[in-house]
């Protein structure tokens, strides 16, 4: 852990999709107890959640939910996007999100991996989205900047996301995890890298950490699919999410890196037979790609809101006429910029 | 990781993939004991040696090998006044062995790099990884945070699409260095003990777009996609810098690469890097280039090439053009390198005549 870094810097926030939580927390417990956590049910959940003794935390359920954003706005909180409850209301400067059926993982050596500890660290070291460097992570101790690579690159830029990985049942898709139903992932890659500017990526939710100050807004809510379930296989909101993320940090010079830290994702729920809500996600994704790729954002787009309203109009007027999901993304959008400043703490200050 | 691996024998494996396919490159100006340690790996292999300095001096190969060696009079004898653009007394000259070889994949590799060990304490077949690497496709549109979904045990992510799962040819497989790393000058100055322990179990496609510094130290590529743009500059005796050989070839190549399709794989396989060069004599070679680079890098980084250009050679003297038009203003050298691009493309057309296939899309 950094040692400038404060732990009441720090906010955990965990989307509860499922009622019991106890060996999920106990689990954590080592490596959680020391933050204050922010647990968000999902509206839809209709069982009491379990919660064991011993944490620093705030919970929040519909009737929160509704009393902060209003009864017809909490809908847009259902599912998986219940985390994004906790990124509005948390008034930190760190955030890591960790899915509820993850626990945490070993390293190549048998050693607990702290998953909170090295979000931290990689989201505190500067990225260097500019210039590949062959040996990933420059700033990890061991590692360096290699030959060829430019002086005047060697500071880097903040990063403002750090996504994580998953050993176990890694984050593929209903048709591949159908395809190859005993197929886990048991590859242990000792490394962070930076994501080069104006590379996308899927961007997944399950083990995620950002800088909150710099780009919260830009983490939101606002693709659903028609079908959207309980599973992550049935869902693409992160990804749709994460592709926004990444066009505005491009935009405002923000790095985004990708690697460790490793959680382990348990298994749970049905490959084949979530696949007949997620081939709507799959589609999508045919446009998505190739939309955000081509976004560019202008010069008077300073912050993060400013960034995520232009992003919304530009889906508005280039993929509302290919599919309703689309426009309603877009009003989704443009309706969580208004109410981050409304109920978020501000974060005007323009991007590094 | 402190030492390279000894027993490669028990690790050689039982078909020597491309046997007859791949040449493997070493540009040597001392000896080849190192051979002896890659024996198992490299036995069934043709290797074309590059003898640099001192042409009198006799390279003994170790016994067994079947190779061809060419020194400088060699080069000289071959390509006449065109041998200008290949370099002297800097491993630069490798790029020759390139040029002559008949072979669809090349495999280059320094005489002090040996056989490395994974963390499970096997030998690395460094050959076998960087064939695997060639033979599978590349994935440079879209990054896939599993990284190489075409490996053992991986796949792509949620939100891949679909339309992109099939890949693109890959063009380049640039292998890592356990052990002295591949630091330039004034880091080594720094960091003199720091050694690469890390063994980083991935292989990733670099993006489109992407620039990164490419060391020839342990490269493969498929020449018959790629040969022509990996040229190793002008280095060495005579030349104002050194050490930036592989670098350049590295960006022309990234740049082509993209502007094709093609697709350029880093990570995996590690080789055990054993020899330290000397900080001080690296700096003086360096030194300009440490400066150059500032330009050099936005200058590729901008670089668009016209979608006439839909083969190698043709991208080859585009980007030599531009370098003339815009680098020539940094150093007069930049002048020098743009046309020994071009001498470069004639020699190889020379004795490549039947002359690569239009490859890939243009962007």
């Amino acid at each position: 852990m950094s040692l400038s870094i404060k732990d009441d810097e720090i906010d955990i926030v965990i989307g509860a999709l499922r009622p019991d939580l106890t060996s999920f927390m106990n689990e954590w417990r080592t490596i959680f107890s020391r933050f204050h956590l922010i647990i968000v049910k999902d509206p839809d959940l209709k069982e009491e959640l379990k919660i064991p003794e011993g944490f620093n935390l705030d919970v929040y359920k519909k009737p929160d939910i509704d009393r902060v954003v209003g009864t017809s706005t909490s809908t847009i909180f259902s599912g998986y996007s219940c985390r994004y409850f906790g990124y509005l209301v948390s008034r930190k400067k760190y955030i890591i999100s960790v899915d509820d059926d993850c626990y945490p993982a070993k390293d190549n050596k048998g050693i607990l991996v702290d998953a909170v500890a090295q979000h931290i660290t990689n989201l505190t070291t500067p990225a260097t989205p500019f210039f590949f460097n062959t040996l990933y992570d420059p700033f990890t101790e061991g590692a360096d900047f290699v030959r060829g690579y430019p002086f005047s690159l060697r500071s880097g830029v903040q990063c403002a996301l750090s996504c994580g990985l998953w050993l176990n049942l890694a984050d593929y898709d209903a048709p591949t995890q159908a395809l190859k139903p005993e197929e886990r992932n048991s590859r242990y890659v000792d490394a962070v890298l930076t994501v080069p500017a104006r590379t996308l990526m899927p961007i997944s939710g399950i083990n995620i950490a950002f800088n909150r100050e710099v780009i919260g807004p830009a983490l939101l809510p606002s693709l659903r699919l028609g079908g959207e379930g309980k599973f992550r296989w049935e869902t693409m909101e992160d990804i749709w999410s994460g592709m926004c993320v990444k066009v505005v940090c491009d935009h405002l010079g923000l790095g985004v890196k990708t690697g460790m830290p490793y959680v382990w994702r348990n298994d749970r729920g049905d490959a084949i037979a979530s696949l007949r809500k997620e081939w709507e996600g799959v589609k999508l994704m045919e446009e998505v790609v190739p939309f955000f790729q081509s976004v560019r954002l202008s010069r008077e787009a300073t912050t993060t809101e400013d960034c995520v309203a232009e992003v919304a109009n530009v889906v508005k007027e280039q993929l509302e006429s290919k599919d309703p999901m689309f426009a309603r993304a877009a009003k989704a959008m443009v309706d969580w910029v208004k109410l981050w400043k409304s109920v978020g703490s501000s974060t005007s200050s323009p991007g590094a | 990781m402190a030492e390279p691996a000894t027993a490669t024998q028990a690790a050689a494996p039982a078909v020597a993939l491309l046997k007859d396919e791949l040449d493997i490159v070493i540009p040597t100006i001392r000896n080849l004991d190192f051979l002896e340690m890659w024996r198992p790996f490299f036995q069934p292999y043709h290797l074309i040696i590059v003898q640099d300095g001192d042409p009198s001096k006799t390279i003994k190969v170790p016994e067994g090998f079947d190779y061809e060696l060419y020194n400088r009079n060699d080069i000289n004898r071959i390509l006449g006044p065109k041998a200008s653009c290949i370099s002297f007394k800097d491993s630069a000259c490798r790029c020759f062995g390139y040029m002559v070889s008949k072979k669809k994949y090349i495999f280059t590799i320094d005489d002090d790099c040996f056989v490395a060990k994974d963390p499970s304490g096997k030998a690395i077949n460094a050959l076998e990884q960087h064939i695997k690497n060639l033979l599978s496709p590349s994935t440079p549109f879209f990054f896939n945070t599993l990284y190489d979904p075409f490996r053992e045990g991986a796949d792509f992510v949620r939100g891949y699409p679909f339309s992109l799962r099939e890949g693109v040819p890959t063009a380049a497989s640039h292998g890592l260095w356990l052990n002295i790393p591949d630091y330039d000058a004034p880091t080594q100055l720094v960091k003199p003990l720091e050694k690469n322990t890390r063994y980083v179990d991935a292989v990733l496609t670099i993006p489109k777009g992407t620039l990164f510094p490419m060391c020839g130290m342990n490269l493969a590529f498929n020449r018959e996609l790629i040969g022509p743009a990996m040229y190793f500059g002008l280095m060495g005796d005579g030349q104002p810098i050194g050490r930036y050989d592989d670098m350049w070839a590295g960006w022309c190549t990234k740049v082509i690469c993209d502007h094709l399709g093609l697709g350029v794989k880093t990570g995996l396989p590690y080789i055990f890097h054993s020899k330290a060069s000397n900080p001080f004599v690296n700096l003086r070679k360096e030194y300009k280039g440490i400066y150059w680079q500032e330009e050099i890098i936005p200058f590729f980084q901008q670089a668009v090439l016209p979608k006439d250009c839909t083969t190698v050679p043709k991208c080859y003297i585009e980007l030599a053009k531009q370098v003339k038009e815009k680098l020539s203003k940094v150093d007069p050298y930049f002048d020098k390198l743009a046309d020994a691009m071009v001498t470069w493309i004639e020699a190889w057309d020379e004795l490549n005549p039947i002359g690569p296939v239009p490859n890939g899309k243009a962007a």
